[in-house]
C-alpha cells in the first residue's frame, strides 16, 4: 500500500515539474542564432582567447555576425576553418591566410649599434629614452615588445631582429599595434616576395647605418613586369595583389633586401 | 610660513662639485648646429639659405604658428647646410648648420642700451617674441605665449624660479650671484604686464649666497620679495612652486595662469632683461658641466648650437684613465641620456653630466618585485599612487590608469623611481604609458574630425 501511494505521489510531482519545465522553457525562450550554435559546436571549446575574443562563445557570436573571419580560430586550424566555412557558406580557402612580417633585416652583423641605451628592456620605452638604440632610425630595436604581446609565442628575437614563425602566427595583429617603429605588417602568407626594410632615408645614408637596407635604387621596379613594386620615400614596396611571385626583383636587388626568410631558414644558416 | 610642498625627495646634492666655479663665456670654434624643434610647439621655419652669411644675433628661423619660437644665430659665418642631424632626443631633426668664422661679428643694433621707461605691454611682448625666448627651465615653452594669458589682470604672482633643485646643477646659482640686478629688472619688466601681480623669487635654502644677492637686489622694490625654500626635489617644478607660493593645487589640464600664477626660470628673466633693455635676442644661456668623469667642473655661458663634445673639451676633457660610461643632458633626475657627444645643445640645455659609471646599469641588476612598501606614494609631489599606477600600466589597463589613478597627472619628476627600494623603473613606465594614452587620444580625435569633415 505504502509503495503504491509513494509511486503515485512521485509520478504526480514528476509530471507537474515536467510540465513546469516545458512551460518555462517555451515562455522564456531566448532565440539563439542557429548558425552561432552550429559554429560553437565545431569550435574546439578550450576558451583560450587566442582569437582575440573572450572565449569560444564570443568567437562563435562574432563569426555568426560576420565580424570575425571563418578561419579566425588559431587552435582549430584548417580543419575547423573548413567546418565553420561550411556552416557560414563561405569558402575557408577564399579567406587568405595572413601572417605578420617584420620589415627589417638589420641584424647585429650588418648594422652597428652605437647607442648606449641602458634601461627598461622594452622597445616602447626605449624609443622615448632619448637615445638612438640603433644607428638606423627605422629598424628593429630588438627588445621584443612584440614577443611579449604575442599570444602564440610566434615571434622571437634572432640576432637582434624580431622574426615571425609563420606556422604559429595567427595574424591577430597585436604585434603590429605594439611595435613603436611600425615595422610589422600583415601580409598574405603565400606571397613570398617581400621587402625586408623600412628605412626611408636616401641610399648613401642607409649604407652608412646598415649593410642590408633598401637604398631605393629602383632596379626592382624596372625588373617588374606586372607593375607590382614601386619605390616611394626611397623605399621599395610590393603590391601583394599584383605580384605574381616571378622573383625577378629578388634576383636583381643589389642590397638583397627583397627576400622572404623564415625562422627555419635563419636557424639553418646560423 | 609654508616653505615647501607635499612629498618630494632629497637626493645627494653633489652641488659642491661646481658651485664655486664662476660663470665663464665659452666661444665655440667648431660648426654650430641649430635645431629647428628645440621648443614646445611647432618647429621653426628656416629663413636662410645655404651659403648665406650670418651674424651673431641674426634671426635664422622664424616661428611657425602661435606656439613656436624664433631661432637666433649665436655665431657669425656662413650657412653650410640645412639638413637632418641627430639631436638630443635621439631623433634626426632638421637643423641649420653654420660654418663658424670665430669672429663673432655682432649684427647691427644688438647690445645697445635702450630707454625702457615708457615701454608698452605690446612692445615688451613683441621684443620677447622676436628674441625667441623660451622657458629655460627645461621644457622650452615659448615665453611670449606664457606672458600673454587670457586674463592678465587675474595674475597674482609672477614666480621667479631659482630653486635649481636638480642635483649637480649650479648654473642658476652662479647666475643669481653674478647678475642679481639684471634678474630683478627682468622680473620688473614682466611685472609691468600684470598690474595686480607680485614678484616672488624662490630659491632653495642651500644657496645662501644667491639668496643674499637677490635680497640685496630686490630691496627697494615694493612688489618683489625673495623666498627661501626647503631644499627638496622637485622644488623647482612649476606645480611645486605654485603649491608653496599661492597654496593651490591644480590638475595638469589647467595652466598655471588659470590659477593666477606665471612661473619663469631666473635664466628666462635674465634673457627677457637682455632682450628688452639691451635688444639682445636669446642666443646664449648658462649651463653646468659636472660629474666624476670630467677633469674640471664648470659653470659656463654657452652659445646655442655648440656641440656637447666641444663643451666637454673646454672643461679639460675627461680625467685621465677614466672612460666615459654615461653622458646626461640636464640634471640626473629628469635629464636625458646622450647617445653621442657630437650633438648640438638646445636653448634649454642647462647641464652636461659626465659619469664614469652608469647607475641605471647597477639598478637593473638590483631590481626585484614590488614590495608594496608605499614609499613612492609618500614622495609623489602630485599625490599619486605610483605603485598602483605601475601595476595598471603593466597589465595594460589604461582606463584604470587614467580615470581611477589619475596617471596623466604624473609630471615624470622621477621621485618615485629614486626612492624605490626594489629599483622598479616606475617613471619610465609612466612616461611610456602617458605617451601611449595621449597618442591614442590624438588618434581618436583625428578619426573624429576626419569623420566630421
Amino acid at each position: 500500500m505504502i509503495i503504491l501511494i509513494t509511486t503515485i505521489v512521485i509520478t504526480i510531482i514528476g509530471l507537474l515539474v515536467g510540465f513546469g519545465l516545458v512551460f518555462t522553457g517555451k515562455k522564456f525562450y531566448v532565440p539563439v542564432d542557429e548558425k552561432e550554435a552550429a559554429v560553437r559546436a565545431v569550435l574546439p571549446g578550450n576558451n583560450c582567447g587566442a582569437c582575440g575574443y573572450a572565449g569560444c562563445d564570443a568567437m562563435a557570436a562574432a563569426i555568426a555576425a560576420g565580424e570575425a573571419p571563418v578561419n579566425g580560430c588559431p587552435v582549430g586550424g584548417t580543419a575547423v576553418a573548413e567546418k565553420v566555412g561550411d556552416i557560414m557558406g563561405i569558402s575557408a580557402e577564399g579567406v587568405e591566410r595572413k601572417v605578420a612580417f617584420v620589415r627589417c633585416k638589420g641584424t647585429c652583423e650588418v648594422t652597428h649599434n652605437q647607442g648606449n641605451y641602458v634601461g627598461v628592456k622594452d622597445c616602447r620605452s626605449a624609443v622615448l629614452g632619448g637615445v638612438n638604440v640603433t644607428d638606423c632610425d627605422y629598424g628593429c630595436l630588438g627588445f621584443g615588445s612584440c614577443v611579449s604581446v604575442c599570444p602564440q609565442q610566434a615571434i622571437r628575437i634572432v640576432d637582434g631582429v624580431a622574426v615571425v614563425d609563420e606556422s604559429k602566427c595567427v595574424a591577430c595583429g597585436l604585434c603590429v599595434k605594439t611595435c613603436p617603429r611600425g615595422l610589422i605588417e600583415l601580409v598574405p602568407e603565400k606571397s613570398r616576395v617581400r621587402v625586408q626594410c623600412s628605412n626611408k632615408d636616401r641610399g648613401p645614408q642607409v649604407k652608412k647605418v646598415c649593410q642590408a637596407g633598401c637604398i631605393g635604387c629602383s632596379l626592382c621596379v624596372r625588373q617588374c613586369e606586372s607593375d607590382a613594386i614601386a619605390v616611394a620615400n626611397n623605399l621599395a614596396q610590393v603590391n601583394y595583389e599584383k605580384c605574381i611571385q616571378c622573383g625577378k626583383c629578388v634576383e636583381k636587388c643589389p642590397a638583397k633586401v627583397i627576400l622572404p626568410p623564415s625562422i627555419q631558414e635563419k636557424e639553418a644558416s646560423a | 610660513m609654508k616653505i615647501t610642498f607635499r612629498g618630494g625627495v632629497h637626493p645627494k646634492e653633489q652641488k659642491e662639485l661646481s658651485r664655486e666655479k664662476e660663470l665663464r663665456i665659452l666661444n665655440a670654434t667648431g660648426e654650430m648646429v641649430f635645431v629647428m624643434a628645440q621648443h614646445i610647439g611647432r618647429p621653426a621655419k628656416p629663413i636662410v639659405k645655404r651659403g648665406d652669411p650670418v651674424l651673431v644675433g641674426q634671426r635664422i628661423a622664424e616661428a611657425d604658428g602661435f606656439v613656436s619660437a624664433n631661432i637666433i644665430s649665436s655665431c657669425s659665418g656662413k650657412v653650410k647646410a640645412i639638413e637632418k642631424r641627430r639631436t638630443i632626443s635621439g631623433a634626426m631633426l632638421e637643423c641649420i648648420v653654420i660654418d663658424n668664422d670665430g669672429q663673432y661679428t655682432m649684427a647691427e643694433g644688438i647690445g645697445e642700451k635702450q630707454d625702457i621707461s615708457g615701454i608698452t605691454k605690446e612692445e615688451i611682448l613683441a621684443k620677447v617674441k622676436d628674441a625667441g625666448i623660451v622657458g629655460l627651465g627645461g621644457a622650452g615653452f615659448p615665453t611670449s605665449v606664457k606672458l600673454a594669458p587670457k586674463n592678465p589682470a587675474g595674475i597674482k604672482y609672477v614666480i621667479a624660479n631659482g630653486a635649481d633643485c636638480e642635483p649637480y646643477l649650479t648654473c642658476n646659482d652662479q647666475l643669481m650671484r653674478k647678475e642679481p640686478e639684471a634678474i630683478v629688472e627682468g622680473l620688473e619688466i614682466t611685472l609691468k604686464l600684470f598690474e595686480n601681480a607680485e614678484g616672488v623669487i624662490c630659491i632653495e635654502e642651500n644657496k645662501p649666497e644667491a639668496i643674499a644677492a637677490m635680497q640685496k637686489a630686490a630691496s627697494g622694490h615694493a612688489k618683489i620679495r625673495v623666498m627661501a625654500l626647503k631644499t627638496k626635489y622637485p622644488q623647482g617644478g612649476e606645480r611645486s612652486l605654485i603649491q608653496v607660493v599661492a597654496g593651490v593645487d591644480f590638475p595638469t589640464s589647467k595652466l598655471p595662469a588659470d590659477v593666477g600664477c606665471i612661473v619663469d626660470n631666473v635664466g628666462t628673466l635674465y634673457a627677457i632683461q637682455r632682450a628688452v633693455v639691451y635688444n639682445e635676442p636669446l642666443f646664449s644661456h648658462v649651463m653646468t658641466v659636472s660629474g666624476d668623469a670630467v677633469k674640471e667642473t664648470a659653470n659656463l655661458i654657452v652659445r646655442d648650437g655648440t656641440s656637447f663634445r666641444e663643451i666637454m673639451e673646454a672643461c679639460g676633457g675627461l680625467k685621465e684613465g677614466v672612460t666615459l660610461k654615461k653622458a646626461l643632458c640636464g640634471g640626473p633626475m629628469m635629464g636625458l641620456t646622450l647617445s653621442s657627444l657630437d650633438i648640438p645643445i638646445h636653448k634649454t640645455t642647462n647641464g652636461l653630466l659626465l659619469w664614469s659609471e652608469d647607475p641605471v646599469e647597477k639598478a637593473e641588476l638590483q631590481m626585484t618585485a614590488c614590495l608594496h612598501c608605499g614609499r613612492c606614494t609618500t614622495v609623489c609631489p602630485q599625490g599619486l599612487m605610483p605603485q598602483m599606477m605601475a601595476e595598471a600600466a603593466e597589465k595594460g589597463d589604461m582606463e584604470r590608469y587614467e580615470t581611477k589613478l589619475y596617471g596623466l597627472e604624473c609630471i615624470v619628476c622621477g621621485s618615485c623611481t629614486y626612492i624605490c627600494p626594489a629599483k622598479r623603473p616606475l617613471t619610465q613606465t609612466f612616461k611610456r604609458t602617458k605617451a601611449e594614452i595621449l597618442a591614442a587620444k590624438r588618434a581618436a580625435q583625428a578619426a573624429k574630425s576626419a569623420a566630421k569633415g
